[in-house]
């Protein structure tokens, strides 16, 4: 019980310091302070989808998914923000139910590449349709949020928005996770025949992660466009979707807080290497490798290695021992 | 009618350049179980190699493909050695190392043309073959068709009628009964990441002088050795470089009618639907002739 109580207390600490922080950082930094939260959502529910054990290649697009809907809502159906947010997600989600009755007909290498291929179709139209998805150019001049007197506008007001929604949208994924969805999701991951033959119908389960990890992808894809105003097909290619598996992978999968982790330390990593702006996707490259060979469950598992490490020692320093 | 038939010969002579890099692929994945997302990379290093030394600095065009076959082959063995031998039993790890050498090889491509615009590399066999009056062929793309082949051959010789080539069937049918076989398996495995960086460095030399050549260009190529691979059938040789004709002559046409990007979107649905219906592709499963 204690140990619930010092997590609660360490959570609100965070998020305290993140309602403050902001004030004290240069205009760059509360940019990257944005997108960064917006990407602990995109990380987030990309793990609700792995948590069956199949990697997807789509989710990428699938947050393009969002953030074009959001667009087109707003702009050319001149909705509120407020109702296309929500309206985002729930695109995402279907298109991710549509995509389910194909995808989900395969597993494990073929959904990887088929998800890569539904994905880079998906990401083509857009190209090639210019009205309404405007080509490769995309669209711009998407209209910011309008709430009273709030100058969404200025990147501290938009921050509070989106730590709100991110919050709400993470303690969300965090009960599904720990509920008896998410549970069944791990059977259907570690032991699917064993998770058949008690009734768990396999294909559901999968489906139904991928379309609530779809639907919150979209609500981010939402958030990131109104700050941006501007939305191109290659912001949501390949390359944004190797991002996203780097993040997972240096982070952990085991934990829910790894994803997190991995998003957070290497964003900030990365701002550091601001100077040289020409080498970081090598510099990311380095990192990914050096990771899976060296530290192949992730950032997550650091604590645990330097306890077992300092142990070590412990008994080294205590004497040969009886070894195991 | 002209347009029909001259699309229907440029969709041949594509097609050679997409089976040298889908029989790459099918070689890696088959023997060692590995996606290798860097294929395209070969092939561009393979290409840069050739612009560099080719059209920079005066080399021979023969020798630099020569020596791309090199380059290329090394960073495919030293893939193999530091990341998919020791990522063996972990598919997802080999496929992760593989997207990080991506975006070293992207870099490296940077570093050595600048960023800018595309680099040609002038065709060094000039002239046209004129058939039939109105059909016209490029003597570069004889040639390249032609090396393509012969490579083909030499390769599909290579895996029916020498003991390695058997070996190397064996492993990707099943490694460790082969392995209990006494085949050293880490060496065949070495030896299929060896022809398939080899046939990738091939195929970017020989693209060189033809396309427009970037950091970049390996993205449209691995989307075309997904498609040709599994239509083939994952880990079908065979099945690859009949898949890389189809979709070659396909791709050639829908780009005349329609365009390049409809013919890519199409591309990418039929795969969608092959993998639906015959997950298994045109042609079996495990490597064959």
């Amino acid at each position: 019980m204690p140990k619930k109580y010092t997590n609660c207390a360490g959570l609100a600490g965070l998020l305290a310091a993140l309602v403050i922080v902001p004030h004290f950082l240069k205009y760059h930094h509360q940019d990257f302070l944005i997108f960064l939260t917006i990407n602990v959502l995109v990380v987030s529910s990309y793990r609700l989808v792995t948590l069956t054990g199949e990697w997807s290649l789509i989710h990428a697009v699938m947050m393009g998914v969002g953030a074009y809907a959001s667009t087109l809502l707003t702009k050319s159906a001149g909705l509120s923000f407020w109702i296309s947010l929500p309206l985002a997600g729930c695109v995402a989600g279907a298109v991710a139910a549509i995509l389910c009755f194909p995808l989900f007909r395969m597993t494990q290498f073929y959904f990887l590449i088929g998800s890569f291929a539904a994905g880079e179709a998906i990401r083509l139209c857009w190209i090639h349709f210019i009205q309404p998805f405007g080509g490769t150019g995309g669209i711009s001049g998407i209209p910011f949020p309008e709430l009273g007197n709030i100058d969404f506008l200025e990147p501290v007001p938009y921050f509070y928005l989106v730590l709100v929604i991110v919050t709400l949208c993470l303690v969300l994924l965090y009960r599904i996770e720990k509920s008896r969805i998410g549970l069944t999701l791990r059977a259907v991951h570690w032991k699917a025949p064993l998770a058949e033959s008690v009734g768990v119908d396999t294909w559901k389960y999968r489906s139904l992660a991928f379309i609530i990890g779809s639907a919150f992808v979209g609500i981010a894809g939402s958030l990131k466009v109104h700050y941006l105003g501007t939305v191109t097909p290659n912001q949501y290619g390949i390359g944004f979707m190797v991002f996203i598996l780097i993040w997972v992978i240096v982070g952990g999968y085991a934990t829910f807080y790894g994803a997190i982790i991995g998003v957070v330390v290497l964003s900030i990593l990365d701002e550091s290497f601001r100077g040289f702006e020409e080498l970081r996707p090598a510099i990311y490259g380095l990192i990914l490798i050096a990771s899976i060979l060296f530290l192949p469950s992730g950032l997550e598992s650091v604590p645990e290695r330097i306890r077992g490490w300092v142990s070590n020692r412990a008994a080294a320093r205590n004497g040969p021992g009886i070894q195991g | 009618m002209d347009l029909l038939v001259q699309s229907i010969v440029n969709g041949f002579i594509q097609s050679g350049f997409f089976a040298l890099y889908a029989v790459g692929l099918v070689l890696i994945f088959g023997v060692m179980g590995v996606v290798n997302f860097a294929h395209g990379e070969l092939v561009m290093v393979g290409a840069y190699t050739v612009w560099f030394l080719h059209a920079q600095h005066g080399v021979p065009f023969l020798w630099t493909i020569l020596i791309a076959i090199v380059i290329v082959t090394a960073i495919g063995m030293a893939m193999e050695r530091f990341l998919f031998r020791p990522k063996r039993n972990d598919p997802l790890g080999g496929l992760i190392c593989s997207i990080g050498v991506l975006f070293i090889l992207q870099i490296a491509a940077t570093l050595i043309g600048g960023d800018g615009p595309s680099k040609q590399v002038p065709p060094p066999y000039q002239g046209t073959f004129v058939l039939f009056e109105s059909l016209r062929i490029p003597v570069q793309r004889v040639f390249s068709i032609a090396v393509s082949l012969a490579a083909l051959v030499a390769l599909w010789l290579f895996l029916t009628r020498s003991k390695m080539g058997w070996a190397l069937r064996a492993v990707a049918q099943d490694r460790e009964a082969s392995s209990l076989q006494g085949i050293n398996t880490n060496r065949i495995s070495m030896i299929a990441i060896s022809i398939g960086a080899a046939m990738a460095g091939l195929a970017g030399a020989l693209t060189a002088p033809l396309t427009n050549i970037n950091p970049h260009m390996g993205h449209n190529i691995i989307i075309t050795a997904f498609i040709v691979t599994i239509v083939g059938g994952v880990g079908s040789l065979s099945g690859a470089v009949l898949a890389a004709v189809l979709y070659a002559l396909f791709h050639t046409m829908v780009t005349t009618y329609f365009s390049a990007t409809i013919a890519t979107i199409s591309g990418l649905l039929i795969m969608v639907l092959v993998l639906i219906i015959k997950p298994t592709g045109i042609m079996g499963r495990s490597v064959s002739d």
